[in-house]
């Protein structure tokens, strides 16, 4: 078998496990619909659902099966391509991102050394996503949320990407690993304070989840801008929220919580305990907030976050200088 | 007002009232006719050609009457006992309320089939406009001048006006519905909203305005509630609502539903409010029948109304919070309201729509047992109050999404009509169990909550405080609950008295027609007004000594509460709009009736 050189085998198993992380990605996105109610349930005096399975585990094979068999329908009025092309953005640019999550020392997709690039230029497509359902959808409230979304997501990618910009200073890289490697003595949460902050505000606007969920404001927009999708298309965009929050989740763990590192349990361990504590955190947050109003949102992002976030670059490159010169 | 001057009955008590020698004197006594009634304030007939002076007058004279209370028509053809009354094909009355003086009028205007039209008094009341709209509606009567006039609660392509006794009530009188494809697009082309008919423009140089149909199928609407915004960006430039899908005539049921058996009905008007709705149609019945209550039956009936009172509160408080886009407040919300209904369900036997007060009575005497469950609710909620107001009404983002919302001022909230909670979040301090209590409220201490800016956020505050309030209220309700019969002995007792019924042949004979008649009641007119849960709520019923109400007019507080929406939202955001919607505590069915 000379075709298997050990080239072609490491070709093999990257695959493999390119293969592996996307389904777990899209499984636990979708799972999270289920765990989120549970959660909720737990926070909210109630039960949640708990008929389908053992405390209701198989809730989301329920849930599909639903999904799967309701009715695809696409309004006669609706521009057809955009309609359906903007679910497949939704879900298709976030569980890209994956890739550059470094999950262990040896597991993980690619290591770019433009990685968290990479991932800005994955979620600034996600706003086409929303953009595009709110448009063809010719519905009013389908368009307003759109430009709700395009407006706070704009706002917000300006400052996430500062707020990174600390750590990529600090390190030196873009690449994923060799942040997480640079936190091997002190995670990054502890220079970067504020970058972490700024980071996770953004990081929730950048999925819409409550209190960001202007968008889709239920009780205003009535769903927003997948307010004319039904069945699969649907589905894309819920799960796809939900990737988005375990895509946050994993990046906050490794941007600012040291990634894989910790004592004594295996690195995969800490990264799943580290990334299903912010995913909790994300269900707290909508259990316990109102929504704040939609140019309040937008306020709260240019007066406040985006000055934080360039003080907290200024700082930084003041002390790194500092350092720098202080060394030589 | 005392009890005494409410029940006077002759136009001797009447005439020396102030306000009617005040109309004297301006107009002359030859002008206007006075009917005794059991009303409870001077009703006084009046000629249409001097309404509109008439009214000026009662506006602008010292002490003034700053609130039109009421408006709406009675079909006077059938009625049999109109001695001493103005001949008249219709009428339209006016209530009109002085709060300085804490009393009002009521003025009719009789009109003939040939020439049904009442100046509008829109000019001086805005409120008047749907209350005209609703008139015209109903009866066909015209308001020239009016700047609308078109159907509100049925659709603008209906035929007949319901409330004309020539109407029928029954759905067996007409001729089976039939829907061809014809009548359905033309039933949906009326419903199409044409801008250019309320005066708005579509575009002006810079902007085109886009026009949002918001229900009535809306998550924020609070039931079918339809209301048209028109937009500059989120910015709502002007709103038109759009109400009557909730319309279920319960003002003609009172028409051919005996006394008693309309009972039921007023548990459904505003749905939230179980046994308070009954409250203010037994007495009104009770005041014709001149039936006075035992003291346990008040107290019972105190205790109940402000019972619902906290779970009509409870529903709009976790309503309004979610509105707000909070989600979790809900969920404890209603587990409150399940341990307000078990208190409910153990003593009435049912939960939302108990029907359980009787003309002279309540249906059944507290069970053994009911001060624990009492007890028990009271001891729980005040904690949860106080989480509510820690975790929700002190958070910085409820703050920043209900202060200085939707506000208006005093001198606005009675120019509209506005009552209850709404109203004393402006800062003024009116209750009708304090300033006019009824069913023995004057013999509880309790305070009336008062808020100051008049916004969102003191709507919200102000229905914590008063639930706190209408615990106090129960409290002394459980500590002082009377000894008694939970009926009154009197013959219009409905139904009577068991014990009394199986003496001899008369009385089971007596039983039997109170039953299956019902009781029948002198023919008069009374009215009672009540604080409910939403507002001033009260029921008008004019008896033609008949077994059944001649008219029942019920006027709720949701109603010019939706009216004043696009006065005080226009400029705000889409987001305000939902704010304010959740702050007002509208029912759609108290709206519509």
């Amino acid at each position: 078998m000379s075709w298997l050189s050990p080239l072609a085998v490491d070709i093999i198993i990257a695959v493999l496990k390119a293969i592996v992380i996307l389904l777990v990605a899209v499984v636990a996105g979708a799972f999270l619909s289920f765990v989120e109610r549970r959660l909720l349930a737990l926070w909210q005096d109630r039960y949640g659902p708990n008929r389908v399975g053992p405390f209701g585990s198989l809730q989301l094979a329920a849930d599909m099966l639903k999904m799967f068999f309701k009715e695809d329908w696409i309004p006669s009025f609706a521009d057809k391509k955009l309609f359906v092309l903007a679910p497949a953005i939704a879900l298709g640019s976030l569980l890209l991102s994956f890739m550059i999550i470094p999950i262990t020392p040896t597991w993980g997709v690619a290591d770019l050394n433009i990685g968290i690039l990479f991932f800005f230029a994955m979620a600034g497509i996600n706003v086409y996503a929303v953009l595009f359902a709110g448009y063809s959808s010719a519905n009013k409230y389908a368009l307003l949320g759109a430009m709700r979304a395009s407006a706070q997501t704009l706002s917000y990618e300006v400052f996430m990407g500062l707020s990174l910009m600390g750590i990529v200073a600090m390190t030196g890289s873009f690449n994923m690993r060799d942040i997480v490697n640079a936190q091997t003595d002190v995670w990054f949460i502890i220079p970067q304070f504020f970058g972490f902050c700024t980071f996770i505000i953004a990081g929730i606007a950048v999925t819409h989840r409550a209190p960001f969920d202007q968008p889709e404001a239920e009780q205003e927009l009535a769903d927003g801008y997948h307010v004319e999708y039904s069945g699969m298309k649907w589905g894309m965009f819920f799960v796809g929220e939900y990737v988005g929050v375990v895509l946050i989740s994993a990046l906050i763990a490794t941007l600012f919580f040291g990634g894989w590192h910790g004592p004594l349990l295996p690195p995969f361990i800490w990264f799943l305990l580290k990334t299903c504590f912010f995913i909790m955190l994300f269900v707290l947050i909508r259990a316990a907030l109102a929504r704040p109003r939609y140019d309040a949102v937008m306020n709260f992002g240019w007066k406040f976050c985006l000055p934080l976030t360039l003080l907290n670059l200024l700082a930084t490159g003041a002390v790194i200088l500092l350092h720098a010169s202080a060394t030589t | 007002m005392t009890a005494d001057t409410a029940l006077s009955n002759s136009s001797q008590d009447v005439a020396q009232d102030g306000i009617v020698a005040e109309l004297y004197a301006q107009f002359g006594a030859e002008a206007f006719t006075l009917q005794p009634t059991l009303i409870g304030m001077p009703v006084v007939w009046a000629a249409r050609e001097q309404l509109l002076d008439i009214m000026k007058f009662l506006r602008g004279v010292p002490r003034p009457y700053v609130m039109l209370y009421d408006l709406h028509g009675v079909d006077e053809r059938l009625r049999m006992h109109r001695d001493g009354l103005p001949k008249a094909d219709f009428t339209v009355f006016y209530q009109l309320m002085s709060l300085e003086r804490n009393s009002d009028i009521m003025l009719k205007v009789a009109l003939s089939e040939a020439d049904l039209r009442v100046p509008t008094v829109t000019g001086i009341w805005p409120n008047a406009n749907w209350y005209e709209r609703e008139v015209f509606d109903m009866f066909g009567i015209d308001f020239p001048g009016h700047p609308h006039l078109t159907r509100i609660l049925m659709p603008p392509n209906w035929n007949g006006h319901p409330l004309r006794k020539d109407y029928p009530a029954r759905a067996t009188e007409f001729d089976p519905y039939t829907l061809t494809m014809e009548g359905q697009d033309k039933a949906q082309e009326a419903l199409r909203f044409n801008p250019e008919d309320w005066g708005m423009q579509r575009r002006t140089e810079e902007t085109d305005y886009m026009f949002l149909n918001l229900g009535p199928n809306h998550p924020s609407a609070h039931g079918a509630f339809r209301i048209v915004l028109q937009l500059d960006g989120e910015e709502i430039v002007d709103c038109v609502p759009d109400i009557g899908y909730h319309h279920r005539a319960a003002e003609k049921m009172g028409e051919r539903q005996s006394w008693h058996s309309y009972i039921p009905y007023t548990d459904r008007v505003d749905y939230t409010g179980g046994v308070m709705n009954n409250l203010p149609y037994i007495l009104a019945v009770e005041k014709l029948a001149g039936i006075k209550v035992p003291a346990r039956v008040e107290t019972i009936r105190i205790m109940m109304a402000e019972l619902f009172r906290i779970s009509s509160h409870l529903l709009f408080l976790g309503t309004y919070l979610q509105d707000l886009g909070a989600m979790s407040p809900v969920f404890f919300a209603f587990t409150d309201r399940q341990k307000s209904y078990e208190v409910i369900e153990a003593i009435t036997g049912f939960r939302m729509h108990p029907a359980w007060f009787r003309i002279g009575g309540v249906a059944q005497d507290l069970p053994k047992g009911w001060e624990g469950k009492v007890k028990s609710f009271i001891d729980w909620m005040p904690k949860r109050l106080n989480e509510y107001q820690r975790a929700m009404m002190d958070n910085a983002v409820v703050r920043e999404r209900t202060k200085g919302v939707a506000a208006y001022t005093t001198r606005e909230a009675l120019e509209w009509g506005v009552t209850g909670p709404n109203l004393r979040a402006t800062g003024f301090e009116f209750d009708l169990r304090k300033a006019r209590p009824y069913s023995g409220y004057e013999n509880f201490e309790f305070e009336i909550p008062v808020a100051h800016n008049g916004d969102a956020f003191d709507r919200g505050m102000m229905r914590i405080e008063e639930m706190r309030q209408s615990l106090r209220i129960m409290q002394q309700c459980l500590d002082n609950m009377p000894a008694g019969d939970y009926k009154a002995d009197h013959p219009l007792t409905t139904p009577p008295p068991r014990e009394k019924m199986l003496q001899h042949i008369e009385t089971l004979i007596t039983h039997f027609l109170q039953v299956s008649w019902g009781p029948v009641l002198k023919a008069n007119e009374s009215q009672q007004m009540i604080e409910a849960t939403k507002g001033i709520n009260s029921y008008y019923l004019t008896s033609d000594g008949n077994t059944m109400s001649y008219r029942t007019r019920i006027r709720t507080p949701s109603y010019p509460h939706l009216q004043q929406i696009p006065a005080v939202m226009r400029g705000g955001f889409v987001p305000d709009l939902i704010a304010h919607l959740g702050s007002i505590d509208f029912v759609m069915a108290d709206v519509d009736r």
